[in-house]
């Protein structure tokens, strides 16, 4: 019997979709082991956010209200505070989930298995999948501290639905940490946009390093990405020489995505690249090399100038997209 | 870019950098790792050693900041620190090159460690060295688990900045401002240190770091220096002093245990369309994704 305690994180006093993920996670693993799962949520607007989760099935929902914005320091000792008596503690693999879920860990000296693909029981014991080596070597873990710290890979676990019910809700209170009195949270500047969430769109649209400005995102990519309802993404390259935003970039070290649809247009498939788009169920390149790398992970490869063929595909798209 | 414009008026100020630094299987040939007949290993034989490229990034953004990057006058001091077997001193080698000042070696082999282990060593290092400051890599790109600087920060009690992608010093040395790579935009801390930073790929932009010794006006290069031939000959007689687990007091043993390993199974290259119609009717026809 596992209890699992999830750590819900919160964007503009609201539960960010990602955290869906671990969720599931901890459904999984609560119904595999016989427990129960819990939800803590913590920041600013924690409290609000309750109403939205208690359909979910957890046991209970926690609340600790912490203002100002995320700080690892502010939330760290709470949670774990709070996640004493759990035999796993879980968050999304989110930057949020990654920033704080190690130094929770190191507070209640667990180990984690970070960005983790599955997770089974076997033999009582939780056996979690993570991908290593930029998606090239796939590790089987397990983790012997007496509670154990998880991140999923928000692509990899579906979000969770409701479940009906109505969990009790509660908070909880905030523990200190003298750490947090030498972190001062300056500002957060988060770019709006109307697109799909790049981690959790259907179709996802990336430029790479051959778009060559930033104008030519928005002139000559943008109008695919909007023709086909998608997420924008970018390579490393394309981020790197400020054409987009550095949230946009998928691969090892950026997003991870598995849409239905995954579009590389100048994008030469570099394994830290692919490493973040391979599980995408169909993939589309577009590359004026015939040679390039991503042709080898493609279901459909286009040997052209994307500026010529990117142009002609949107209105294709469009006319399709009308018939149908 | 990120933090133009300011600037105030500081007295010398140096700073003493602990960048602990692992060595990789060369990451560009991920690809060719391989698994050991009872997967139970991955073996990277064959694959030339390299320094994990956040770490290499590390390492160039404390020589950063321990420099006037115009005049290349240093005004701190870079001690790197790495555990792993002996020939990892091949790798600090290459890393005292680019500049940095000397290096400690924690000799260990891979089954002795895991992330508990590391940090506790490091933690063990950061008592006896007192550094005001630990930078390292967001992420070794071999495990892809990002979570020993965290890890470090608690240990140490210290503030942290993780996936750093702009720096600037502040009160004189006694704080840094810290732009992160944060979901959905940039999320900027003041910590006061001693801290610890660990580094996102942006952190080697040509103006990413502000320390107020190097002249406002002065862009590095969009990528960590080479080294010089200079370099090369000095790295040389740089010391790297060695010790071990046991020498440190490091008493932790890993609770992260691998069983196995596997190939994930591999994606086929599909067909190549020859204009933007074939390509548009598959979609909707064949795989049924528009
Ligand atoms: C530590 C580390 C982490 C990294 N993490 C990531 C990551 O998370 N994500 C990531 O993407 N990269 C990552 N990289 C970088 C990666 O190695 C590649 O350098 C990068 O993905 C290349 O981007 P690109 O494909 O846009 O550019 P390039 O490799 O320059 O490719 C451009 C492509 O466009 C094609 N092209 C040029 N002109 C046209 C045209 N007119 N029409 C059609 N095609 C054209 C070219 O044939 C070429 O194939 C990482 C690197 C390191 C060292
Ligand atoms: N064996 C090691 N020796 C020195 N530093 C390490 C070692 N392993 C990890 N690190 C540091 O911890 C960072 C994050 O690694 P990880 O948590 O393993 O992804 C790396 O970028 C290094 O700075």
């Amino acid at each position: 019997m596992t209890d699992v305690l999830v750590v819900g994180e919160l964007f503009g006093g609201q539960l960010r979709r990602a955290s869906l993920s671990a969720f599931s996670f901890a459904k999984t693993v609560a119904s595999a082991t016989g427990g129960a799962w819990d939800l803590l949520l913590i920041g600013e607007g924690a409290g609000g956010a309750a109403a939205e989760v208690t359909g979910f099935g957890a046991r209970a929902v926690k609340t600790a209200e912490v203002a100002g914005g995320p700080v690892a320091e502010r939330y760290a000792a709470t949670v774990a505070e709070q996640g004493k008596g759990y035999g796993v503690l879980v968050a999304t693999a989110s930057a949020f989930g990654k920033d704080l879920m190690p130094r929770v860990a190191a507070k209640l000296d667990a180990g984690v298995a970070s960005d983790i693909s599955g997770v089974s029981v076997e033999g009582g014991k939780l056996v979690y999948r993570r991908p290593m080596f930029a998606g090239n070597v796939v590790g089987t873990l397990t983790v012997g501290s007496a509670i154990q710290v998880v991140t999923v890979r928000q692509a990899e676990f579906e979000a969770a639905q409701p479940t009906g019910g109505s969990s009790p809700v509660s908070s909880v209170s905030i523990v200190a940490d003298p750490a947090a009195e030498r972190v001062e949270f300056l500002s957060y500047e988060v770019a709006k946009s109307e697109r799909p969430e790049l981690t959790e769109a259907k179709t996802v649209v990336s430029g790479g390093r051959a778009l060559k400005s930033a104008e030519n995102f928005k002139t000559v990519l943008e109008p695919l990405v909007d023709a086909l309802g998608a997420a924008m993404g970018a390579s490393r390259a394309a981020c790197d020489a400020g054409y987009v935003a550095n949230d946009l970039q998928v691969g090892q070290t950026g997003k991870v995505v598995a849409p239905q649809l995954y579009f590389a247009v100048g994008i030469s498939g570099a394994i830290q690249h692919l490493a973040g788009m391979k599980g995408s169920k169909v993939i589309v390149a577009i590359n004026k090399d015939p040679e390039a790398p991503i042709f080898q992970v493609a279901d459909y490869g286009l040997v052209a100038d994307l500026f010529k063929a990117v142009p002609e595909l949107t209105e294709a798209v469009k006319k399709a997209k009308a018939e149908a | 870019m990120l933090f133009a414009g300011r600037r105030s008026a500081t007295k010398e100020m140096r700073v003493k950098i602990l960048v602990p630094v692992k060595r990789v299987a060369d990451p560009d040939n991920a690809n060719k790792v391989k698994i050991s007949g009872d997967g139970k290993q991955v073996t990277s034989q064959g694959l030339e050693w390299k320094l994990n490229p956040f770490d290499e990034y590390a390492v160039e953004a404390a020589l950063r900041l321990t420099e006037n990057g115009k005049t290349g006058e240093r005004i701190g001091e870079v001690i790197l620190a790495s555990l792993g077997p002996k020939d990892v001193g091949q790798t600090l080698r290459g890393a005292l090159a680019m500049g940095a000042d000397r290096a400690v070696l924690v000799e260990a082999n891979d089954e002795q460690l895991d992330a508990g282990v590391v940090v506790d060593a490091l933690a063990k290092l950061v008592a006896q060295e007192k550094p005001d400051l630990v930078l390292m890599g967001k992420q070794a790109v071999d495990g892809d688990s990002n979570q020993s600087g965290q890890m470090l920060a608690e240990a140490l009690g210290w503030p942290m900045a993780t996936f750093a992608m702009g720096i600037e010093v502040l009160d004189g040395g006694k704080a840094l401002k810290v732009g992160r790579e944060a979901d959905g935009g940039i999320l900027t801390l003041k910590v006061t240190l001693p801290a610890v930073v660990t580094v996102d790929l942006r952190i080697v932009t040509p103006k990413s770091i502000v320390n107020h010794k190097t002249p406002a006006d002065h862009a590095y290069s969009d990528t960590a220096r080479y080294a010089s031939l200079k370099g090369i000959m000095a790295a040389k007689k740089k010391p790297i002093a060695e010790t071990s687990l046991a020498k440190l007091g490091v008493t932790k043993t890993p609770v992260l245990t691998y069983a196995k390993f596997e190939l994930p199974t591999g994606r086929k290259a599909g067909v190549k369309v020859a204009d933007v119609n074939e390509l548009v009717t598959r979609l909707r026809t064949e795989a049924k994704a528009l």
